[in-house]
């Protein structure tokens, strides 16, 4: 046990240099060249850790003695998560918040939903609403915004098909998503939101619960002793995590394929790196970016030579662990065929880890491969300088993209 | 080489699958792995090796040289 690096705690660093979008925050990548485990200040005076080196992540994430509870956790936010329940409780049902055996009982409802098996036998749907989504570009002409045209609905009505949520109810859920989400909002204004989305989702389940529906949650009414308030909350949950994480990746990928020409010539070129590139991105990208995946200490754990006290939060600094260098070659580098990219904690680790990267990766796959198809001469039609990034949302990536391709 | 599964620590990720899927596989009604070969052929053996590196449960041991 060694106290050397046990100087003043920093504080959480969110500031990315404009001209770099892709990389970390500099002050991140810093700390864990540097200090890989390191004191963290809290807003709120606690004193917890930051992890920045892929090694302690992967051992943190998977270790039970961390727990998820909120109630136990301090938030390195400017603000809480609203979405995940009010105050210290978590919304009934919301298990990504809940430790085993209780995550677990919930969890196994739902993972036969999300096999490998069963999001490959969603890929001719996938194509086919990204293909409607490319004609309609394609007729509206350049130049569009690649988030409103492609990026967002695209994953948005994948998910509503597969949960049994109204498409048509899209331009609300989105828009009040995206300000559940946004961390400059204030803690009444995501409350309002959230509370909007539960209420929507509330009376959906009331109406699919009178009259039963052969989709996602119809199947959890008919077969699981789930309450409407657990249906509610794993809905919502299910619909925000199912299209805002896969636009974000989406987009921001493009966006990035676009920067590194190179590489993008490669992908065209090159079919059998269409898995791969999926994987590379998402290692590269780790749009979950400020403050999560986060975890508070149930007992003393040593982690690298330092003592985790019981009741400390731990904080995994993600977009550093998946840049380093001790497990990845010239991390900083996008390389598409990378050997071991798939390594990468972008989905988590641990029990909690994400419920849907199957069906991430199939839209992944599908979306940059048609897209690059249908327009291969497509580019940024504004400077890349212009483009805004989304830095004070759960998921980072751009707000807009505006991309332009010469008409045939 | 032989793989051993722990169907009660599975959380049914996927990642097994899709690194081995001549081995690996996930029941229908909960996605919990099932084995399709317990003694892969060894040109399969570094795929199982990623797979239990990648499996975020630590539900797949192999035991080398079997």
């Amino acid at each position: 046990m060694t106290d050397q690096n046990l100087g003043t705690p920093v504080t959480l660093p969110t500031r990315r240099d404009p001209a770099c979008p892709f990389d970390p925050p500099e002050e991140l990548t810093r700390l864990r060249d540097s200090q890989p485990l390191t004191r963290l200040a809290f807003p709120d005076g606690h004193v917890g850790w930051l992890v920045t080196g892929y090694d302690a992540a992967r051992r943190v994430l998977a270790d039970p003695r961390f727990s998820v509870r909120m109630d136990l956790k301090h938030s390195p936010l400017p603000r809480r998560n609203v979405l995940a329940g009010s105050g210290d409780k978590p919304a009934p049902g919301m298990f990504v918040v809940m430790d085993d055996p209780d995550h677990r009982r919930f969890r196994r409802l739902l993972t036969g939903q999300f096999t490998v098996q069963r999001m490959r036998r969603l890929e001719p749907r996938i194509v086919q609403i990204t293909a409607d989504h490319l004609d309609a570009m394609a007729k509206a002409g350049p130049p569009v915004d690649l988030v409103q045209a492609f990026a967002l609905p695209i994953p948005s009505l994948v998910i509503c098909e597969l949960l049994g949520v109204p498409y048509e109810d899209h331009a609300f859920f989105q828009e009040q998503t995206a300000v559940a989400v946004d961390l400059e909002a204030s803690v009444e204004q995501a409350t309002v939101a959230a509370g909007r989305l539960t209420d929507y989702f509330a009376d959906l389940v009331r109406h699919k619960r009178s009259s039963p529906t052969d989709d996602l949650l119809g199947g959890l009414i008919t077969d699981s002793d789930l309450t409407d308030e657990e249906l509610t909350t794993i809905g919502l949950a299910l619909l925000i995590a199912g299209h805002e994480t896969t636009a974000n990746m989406l987009a921001l990928g493009v966006f990035a394929l676009l920067r590194h020409p190179g590489q993008l010539d490669a992908y065209r070129a090159d079919t059998s790196l269409t898995d791969s590139a999926v994987e590379e991105l998402l290692r590269y990208l780790t749009i979950i970016h400020r403050g999560s995946p986060s975890r508070a200490a149930l007992a003393d754990v040593e982690l690298d030579g330092q003592l985790i006290r019981a009741g400390e939060t731990v904080i995994i600094g993600l977009p550093a662990v998946n840049r380093d260098p001790a497990r990845f070659a010239d991390p900083d580098v996008l390389r598409l065929g990378r050997e071991g990219a798939r390594h990468h904690l972008a989905f988590g680790h641990g029990v909690h880890q994400c419920l849907g990267q199957q069906l991430a990766r199939i839209e992944m796959r599908i979306g940059y491969r048609m897209l690059f198809e249908r327009f291969p001469a497509l580019r940024l039609a504004v400077p890349a300088a212009e483009i805004s990034m989304r830095e004070a949302s759960l998921a980072y990536g751009v707000r807009r993209l505006p991309v332009t391709w010469e008409q045939a | 080489m032989r793989v051993i599964t722990d169907q009660d620590r599975c959380v049914a990720a996927g990642q097994c699958v899709l690194s081995a899927p001549d081995v690996f596989d996930q029941r229908e009604q909960d996605g919990v792995v099932m084995l399709r070969d317990p003694t892969p052929h060894p040109d399969l053996h570094d795929a199982v090796r990623d797979a239990v590196a990648l499996c975020p449960a630590a539900a797949i041991r192999a035991q080398e040289g079997r």
